[in-house]
């Protein structure tokens, strides 16, 4: 077997065990336990209320910030994984080069804090 | 023909019947996930245990000697529960958000090295392997939280995704910084590395093996790593999406059966990892404590183990005594204090590491 497929056949290998065993778990009930469901017992929780309207509604514009703020700065640690492993050979040069980069995403983050795009009232 | 069978061997080889040469692949995965099951159950025990002794109760003793045999129990009730799909629920997502946890939390113990050689798949790329992977974890609960079209798992996931993208960061950059000493992604040689540099051996003492572990020099990250670690899993005082008294139970509010066991188990097979991986980085993996005879007899996994229970016992302790975080509090934890932190301490390491030319430099140099 070649190099890249004996190195990655067993993560997937294993990848499809998890989820067998995931699958086994979640099928069992569903062939053994009763069902008896009825109106109010499938009806969506709601503190004794009849749900009111669609639970998908409108919310906050923060958790989209959050999830692009997120974006960037997990995009910055993919960049910093290959700069760290072969940080012994690129010398002063590769040092202040990403430090340039985490330098112009250190001003992006301090306007972005400025802006108050951090605050939850 | 010849590669079939040479598949089927590495596969399914059982040398003691006469099929094959070695232990196929399978059946050792099949061992390693069946004891790392039995672990957690044991762990979520544990859990419970520490948790009633802080408050003065005795936890779980009525099945098997004292409670030894509830988590197996707690299983067949689950498995025993009437399983239900809400009628507004989108059925097959509603399904398929525990499917994902469990089957995800699972996938990333392959990388995971017990001992020396004893990683299932010694990845090079080991770390960003287990980074990848747990950061799609937040797809079960994103998926959970909306397909029950209910507005309490709505909000608890939308909530705890949130959470869980904002201390994914810190944890990358904690990463790194490890990364930046060892020059390597893969993870049995970031236990290597801890063996074969730190401060012990600067000093000239390398017995106390104990001083050369990445936790003494990168001690602020190490608290770093362990506090996003707790808000990654969910874990108290961050367990905002389930804050039962604002939120009900979150995400998992309209699962029950084993679909709720498995977002359960999903989370503490999360946890476990955590604490392994906070071993691996930062506590030296499988080297004993210090580098003698009485010490050197127990075998590395069992050093292993123990550390990975010692980190979860630090898990459950600050579940006891520490109040839940608001949310406006979690969030400025993340984004203001961890992330400036670890982005600083990530240009002094570098800065240090080039300034002396320390580094293992991946083993080479």
């Amino acid at each position: 077997m070649n190099e890249l497929l004996s190195q990655y056949l067993p993560v997937i290998l294993f990848i499809g065990l998890s989820a067998v065993i995931g699958a086994a778990l979640l099928f069992v009930p569903f062939m053994v336990a009763v069902k008896n469901p009825d109106p109010e017992k499938v009806s969506a929780y709601e503190c004794g209320f009849d749900p009111f309207d669609d639970a998908r509604m409108k919310f906050d514009v923060r958790f989209y910030l959050v999830a692009i703020l997120f974006i960037i700065f997990d995009l910055e640690v993919a960049f910093l994984f290959p700069w760290a492993v072969a940080f012994g050979d690129v010398g002063w040069f590769g040092f202040w080069s990403m430090m340039i980069f985490l330098g112009v995403l250190t001003i992006g983050f301090i306007y972005e804090w400025r802006k108050g795009a951090l605050e939850w009232d | 023909m010849d590669f079939i069978l040479e598949a089927l061997n590495y596969l399914l080889g059982v040398p003691i019947i006469g099929l094959g040469t070695d232990v196929g692949f399978v059946w050792k995965a099949l061992l390693f996930l069946v004891a790392l099951l039995i672990f957690i159950a044991y762990f979520l025990l544990a859990d419970r245990k520490i948790w009633a002794a802080v408050q003065q109760r005795r936890g779980p003793n009525v099945v098997g000697a004292f409670g030894l045999l509830q988590s197996f129990a707690d299983l067949m009730k689950f498995m025993l529960k009437e399983p239900l799909i809400p009628a507004g629920a989108d059925k097959t997502v509603f399904l398929l958000a525990p499917f994902v946890t469990v089957t995800l939390a699972l996938a990333a113990w392959v990388v995971v090295p017990l001992d020396e050689g004893w990683a299932l798949a010694d990845l090079n790329v080991g770390i960003l392997y287990i980074f990848a992977i747990s950061s799609l974890g937040v797809y079960g609960i994103i998926m959970g939280g909306w397909a029950s079209n209910s507005k309490y798992p709505f909000l608890g996931a939308l909530r705890s995704a949130a959470q869980m993208v904002s201390y994914e960061v810190s944890i990358g950059f904690v990463i790194v910084t490890v990364l930046l000493l060892v020059g390597s992604l893969n993870l049995s040689d970031i236990v290597r590395a801890q063996y074969e540099m730190g401060l012990a051996n600067w000093l000239g003492v390398p017995q106390l093996t104990f001083l050369n572990w990445f936790w003494l020099p990168l001690f602020p990250m190490f608290v770093i790593f362990f506090i996003s670690a707790l808000a990654e899993t969910n874990r108290p005082p961050f367990d905002l999406p389930e804050a039962e008294s604002e939120l009900v139970a979150g995400f998992m509010v309209e699962y029950g059966s084993s679909p709720y066991m498995m977002f359960m188990l999903g989370e503490y097979v999360a946890i476990v990892l955590m604490c392994a991986l906070t071993t691996i980085l930062f506590l030296g993996g499988w080297l004993p404590p210090i580098d003698m005879a009485p010490f050197t007899w127990v075998p590395g996994s069992v050093w292993f183990i123990l550390k990975v229970f010692g980190v979860f016992f630090m898990f459950s302790m600050v579940k006891t005594f520490v109040p839940r975080y608001r949310y406006d509090q979690l969030m400025r934890l993340g984004w203001k204090v961890f992330l400036p932190i670890s982005i600083l301490m990530i240009f002094i390491v570098a800065f240090v590491l080039q300034f002396t030319g320390w580094g293992w430099n991946g083993g080479v140099a």
